[in-house]
C-alpha cells in the first residue's frame, strides 16, 4: 500500500440530489478531479487533485458542487503549522525547489494599505460633487522639463519629453505571452485602447495580430531578450526594461517547454517545446552606467520618440536604486511591491523576498525629492493593488500612476488557486492548450475590464472629490491625506504619515 | 564611397550621416568611442576605423558593418540580421541574446561573449572568434554556434572560465584538443569528426579566413571540440509543485 503524507487540501462536495449527471463538471474541469463512471452510472470526484478553481462550481447547472477545506488536520503545534509539515514531506519527496504561482498569500506581512485611511474635507474647504463637476483623473507619465525654455521672441518652446497620456491613472501589468494566453493579450490590448490606457506585453515578445493595438502598448525587454527586434521595439508607446518584477525579486524566468508551442514559439522565436530561461540579470547591466547605455541604446534605436521605463522588484535599497535609474536617463520608474503575482515562482522566493509596495514607494518619493529628480522621472507602482482605494492610496503616497496585474486577472475569471504554473488554467488564462484557451471570450473579456477600470475610476474621483481635490495630479504625492492606523513609529515616519487623529 | 572623418562628431550626427547614406557605402573614419553607431538600424553599409564605442550595432537589423580596428563593449547587443567583421578584438558583452546574422572577429573577445544567444527555424545566429575568449563565454546559450579558434594560441587554454554555463541549446566550436577550464558537469564535450567539421564550421571559417586574410587550412587546422547541453539536465527536475 502507498502511504500519502500530504492529504488532499480540499474536498469536493457532491450534492447526489441536485446533481443531475450532466457531466459538465467532467468536462470543465481540467486538473482530471471529476469522472464519470460508466459502470455505476454515478458521477466520482478525486479530490486530491483539486487545487480549487472554482469552475465546476461556476458551471454546475444545479448548484451541487462546492470545495471545502479538507478538514482533515495534524496535531495543532503552534510553532509547526500543517502547511510547514507538508512543504517538508513534499520536498524529501522529490528533492525539488517549491513552485507556485500568483501573489504571496503570507499574512505575517502587514498590507499597509489597509492601514491607511483617507481624509475628507468638512467645513472648511468644501469637497466636490464629481458627477456635477469636472474631475481630471488624466496623467502624463514620463520626464518633465527642468525648466521652461523660450525662444529669441519670447514664445514657450515645447522641450517635453515624450510621455504617455493616460485617461486614468490605471495600466495593466506586463503579463508574458507564453505565461497568458493570446486571448488575454487580446483582452488586454482591447480593453487597454477603449481606456485610453496601456497594457503590457511583458517578456515574449507581441503577437503578429496585436501590432495594431501598439500605440496602447508597452513593450518589454528583459533578460530573455525573447521577442525582441527593432520593430517590436518600435510597435509600442514605450519600451519597458525589465530588471525585477516584485514575486521573485532578483531571479530569473523559467517557462516550461510545454508553454511554448505554436504562435508563442513563433512570437518568442524560440524552438517549440524548448523552455525559455530567463538570466536572472541582464548580462549586458552590471552598473547604472551599463543601464544608461542600454536606456540609450533603445532610445536610439527608437529615434527618441519613445519614454523608457524600467522597472524593478521593490527591495531593502529601492530608494538609491531607483535615484540610480532616475539618473540613467530612463523617463518611468516601475516598483513592483513584494506581493505582486506571477506565472511561476519559488515559494521562498515569493514569499520572503522583497518589501511591500507601501514602504517602498513612499521612501522612493522622497528620496527623488529630497535629491531634486522627482520630476525627472514619474513612478509606477504595482503589487498589490486591490481596489480604487488602494489606487488613491499609492497616488498620495507618491505614484504617478498604478499598474494591475492579478485584479485584471480576477476580472477575467482568475480564482487565484495557485497553479499557473501547472499550465492547466482552467479559466483559460494561464495556459497555451486550445481546448482551454477558446474558454475565454477576448471581447467579453475586454469589456469586463474596461467595466472595471470604469468603475475604479469613477470610485477614485468620489474619493478625490470628498477631500475637495479635482485632478489627480493635486492628489500625487499628498501624504497630508492620509492617517495612519495601528502602525508604529518607524512605519509612519517611512510611509511619510501622521497617525489618525494627528 | 563616401568617406566622413567623425573624429569630432557627435554620436546623433554620425546617425544622421548613416540614416542619410541609406544603405549606400559610406565610410566613417577615426571613430573616438562615439556610442551606438548603426543602432536597430537595418540595410546599412559601414566601415570604421578608429574605434567604435559601446553598443555599436545594438539590434542590427541587417546590412554589414566592417571595423578596421578593435571595438569595445556590447557590440551587437541583441542583433537580429546582418553582418559584422571586426578586424582587431571586441570587448565584454559581444553579442549578448543575439538572435540573428554573424559576427567575425579577427582577434580577441572580452567576458561574457554570446550570452544568451538564441535561434528560431533558419535563422541562426553565428559568432566566429579568431582569437581567444574570455570568460562566461556563451552563458545560457539557447541557440546559434559559437566557434572560437584561438590562433596564435597554442599551449594556453582559449577560453576563459564558466564556458557555456547554464547553456540548454546551440553548440560552442573550440580549436582545441584541452577541456574548458572547470567546464560544468551538465554539460557534454565531444571531438568532432571531419565531416562535422566540414558540413557544419568549415563554411563560416572560410568566410573568416577570406575576410581577415587568414590561411584557411591553419585555421582548419587540429582538433576542434564542441560543447553541448545533456538533454538529460532538464530544468523540470529543480521543482517540486505546490498547489
Amino acid at each position: 500500500m502507498r502511504c500519502n503524507l500530504i492529504p488532499s487540501r480540499f474536498k469536493v462536495i457532491r450534492d447526489n440530489e441536485a446533481c443531475v449527471s450532466c457531466r459538465i463538471c467532467v468536462r470543465e474541469c481540467s486538473y482530471g478531479v471529476h469522472s464519470y463512471d460508466e459502470e455505476k452510472k454515478t458521477l466520482k470526484a478525486d479530490s486530491t487533485k483539486c487545487v480549487d478553481c472554482q469552475r465546476c462550481v461556476s458551471y454546475c447547472p444545479t448548484g451541487a458542487l462546492s470545495i471545502v477545506l479538507n478538514k482533515n488536520t495534524f496535531r495543532p503545534n503552534a510553532e509547526w503549522s500543517c502547511d510547514s509539515l507538508k512543504e517538508i514531506y513534499r520536498q524529501s519527496e522529490s528533492g525539488g525547489v517549491l513552485l507556485s504561482s500568483m501573489g504571496s498569500p503570507v499574512k505575517s506581512i502587514p498590507r499597509y494599505f489597509d492601514r491607511i485611511l483617507l481624509n475628507a474635507s468638512q467645513v472648511t474647504n468644501p469637497s466636490i460633487d464629481p458627477l456635477r463637476e469636472p474631475m481630471e483623473t488624466k496623467v502624463f507619465i514620463g520626464s518633465r522639463p527642468e525648466r521652461i525654455e523660450r525662444d529669441e521672441r519670447g514664445r514657450i518652446k515645447d522641450n517635453l519629453p515624450p510621455h504617455l497620456e493616460l485617461d486614468t491613472p490605471i495600466l495593466f501589468s506586463a503579463m508574458s505571452y507564453g505565461a497568458i494566453s493570446l486571448n488575454v493579450h487580446k483582452a488586454l490590448a482591447m480593453a487597454a485602447k477603449e481606456l485610453g490606457t496601456y497594457w503590457n506585453t511583458g517578456e515574449g515578445g507581441l503577437h503578429e495580430d496585436l501590432y495594431k493595438y501598439g500605440d496602447n502598448t508597452i513593450v518589454q525587454v528583459a533578460s530573455g531578450r525573447f521577442g525582441v527586434h527593432s520593430r517590436y521595439l518600435s510597435a509600442g508607446a514605450a519600451v519597458e526594461i525589465k530588471i525585477g518584477q516584485g514575486a521573485k525579486p532578483g531571479i530569473g524566468g523559467h517557462l516550461t517547454g510545454a508553454k511554448i508551442i505554436g504562435d508563442v514559439s513563433r512570437t518568442r522565436m524560440v524552438p517549440s517545446g524548448m523552455d525559455a530561461i530567463s538570466p536572472a540579470p541582464h548580462h549586458d547591466i552590471y552598473s547604472i552606467e551599463d543601464l544608461r547605455q542600454l536606456v540609450s541604446s533603445i532610445k536610439e534605436a527608437t529615434g527618441y520618440l519613445k519614454p523608457v521605463i524600467v522597472k524593478v522588484a521593490a527591495v531593502h535599497n529601492i530608494a538609491p536604486i531607483a535615484s540610480g535609474i532616475a539618473r540613467s536617463g530612463a523617463d518611468i520608474i516601475s516598483i513592483d511591491g513584494f506581493r505582486g503575482g506571477t506565472g511561476a515562482s519559488p515559494v521562498r522566493i515569493r514569499d520572503n523576498v522583497g518589501i511591500p509596495i507601501e514602504v517602498a514607494l513612499a521612501s522612493v518619493d522622497q528620496r527623488l525629492r529630497e535629491e531634486h529628480i522627482r520630476d525627472r522621472v514619474s513612478i509606477i507602482a504595482s503589487g498589490g493593488i486591490h481596489n480604487s482605494a488602494d489606487v488613491a492610496k499609492a497616488i498620495a503616497l507618491g505614484a504617478d500612476a498604478v499598474s494591475i496585474g492579478t485584479a485584471a486577472l480576477i476580472a477575467l475569471g482568475c480564482h487565484l488557486c495557485a497553479s499557473c504554473h501547472t499550465g492547466k488554467c482552467s479559466w483559460g488564462i494561464a495556459t497555451q492548450e486550445e481546448e482551454l484557451t477558446k474558454r475565454l471570450d477576448p471581447e467579453k473579456g475586454a469589456e469586463r475590464l474596461v467595466n472595471l477600470v470604469h468603475a475604479w475610476t469613477r470610485e477614485i474621483q468620489e474619493i478625490m472629490g470628498g477631500m475637495g481635490i479635482n485632478s489627480i495630479e493635486a492628489l500625487r504625492g499628498n501624504r497630508l491625506a492620509l492617517r495612519g492606523v495601528d502602525l508604529n513609529e518607524k512605519e509612519l515616519q517611512v510611509l511619510g504619515i501622521r497617525y489618525a487623529g494627528e | 564611397m563616401l568617406e566622413v572623418d567623425v573624429k569630432n562628431m557627435r554620436q546623433e550626427d554620425i546617425a544622421a550621416l548613416i540614416r542619410e547614406a541609406d544603405g549606400e557605402p559610406l565610410t566613417l573614419k577615426s571613430c573616438m568611442g562615439q556610442r551606438y553607431i548603426g543602432c536597430g538600424m537595418k540595410n546599412v553599409n559601414l566601415t570604421l576605423t578608429g574605434t567604435p564605442g559601446n553598443a555599436l550595432g545594438a539590434y542590427l537589423d541587417g546590412g554589414t558593418i566592417r571595423v578596421k580596428g578593435n571595438a569595445q563593449d556590447a557590440v551587437a547587443d541583441t542583433m537580429n540580421n546582418g553582418k559584422m567583421y571586426i578586424d582587431g578584438s571586441a570587448g565584454d558583452a559581444l553579442g549578448y541574446a543575439m538572435r540573428g546574422g554573424k559576427i567575425f572577429i579577427h582577434g580577441n573577445a572580452g567576458y561574457r561573449a554570446g550570452v544568451h544567444m538564441k535561434a528560431y527555424g533558419d535563422i541562426q545566429p553565428v559568432i566566429v572568434i579568431g582569437g581567444t575568449a574570455g570568460s562566461f563565454l556563451g552563458e545560457y546559450l539557447a541557440g546559434g554556434t559559437i566557434i572560437v579558434l584561438g590562433l596564435n594560441r597554442e599551449k594556453e587554454p582559449i577560453t576563459g572560465f564558466f564556458c557555456g554555463n547554464g547553456m540548454y541549446s546551440g553548440r560552442i566550436y573550440l580549436r582545441t584538443d584541452e577541456k574548458p577550464v572547470g567546464l560544468s558537469e551538465k554539460l557534454l564535450m565531444r571531438k568532432i569528426d571531419d565531416e562535422e567539421k566540414k558540413s557544419v564550421i568549415a563554411p563560416y571559417i572560410e568566410e573568416f579566413s577570406k575576410e581577415f586574410r587568414e590561411d584557411y587550412k591553419k585555421c582548419m587546422d587540429g582538433t576542434f571540440i564542441v560543447i553541448e547541453p545533456n538533454p538529460k539536465n532538464s530544468y523540470k527536475e529543480l521543482y517540486a509543485a505546490v498547489s
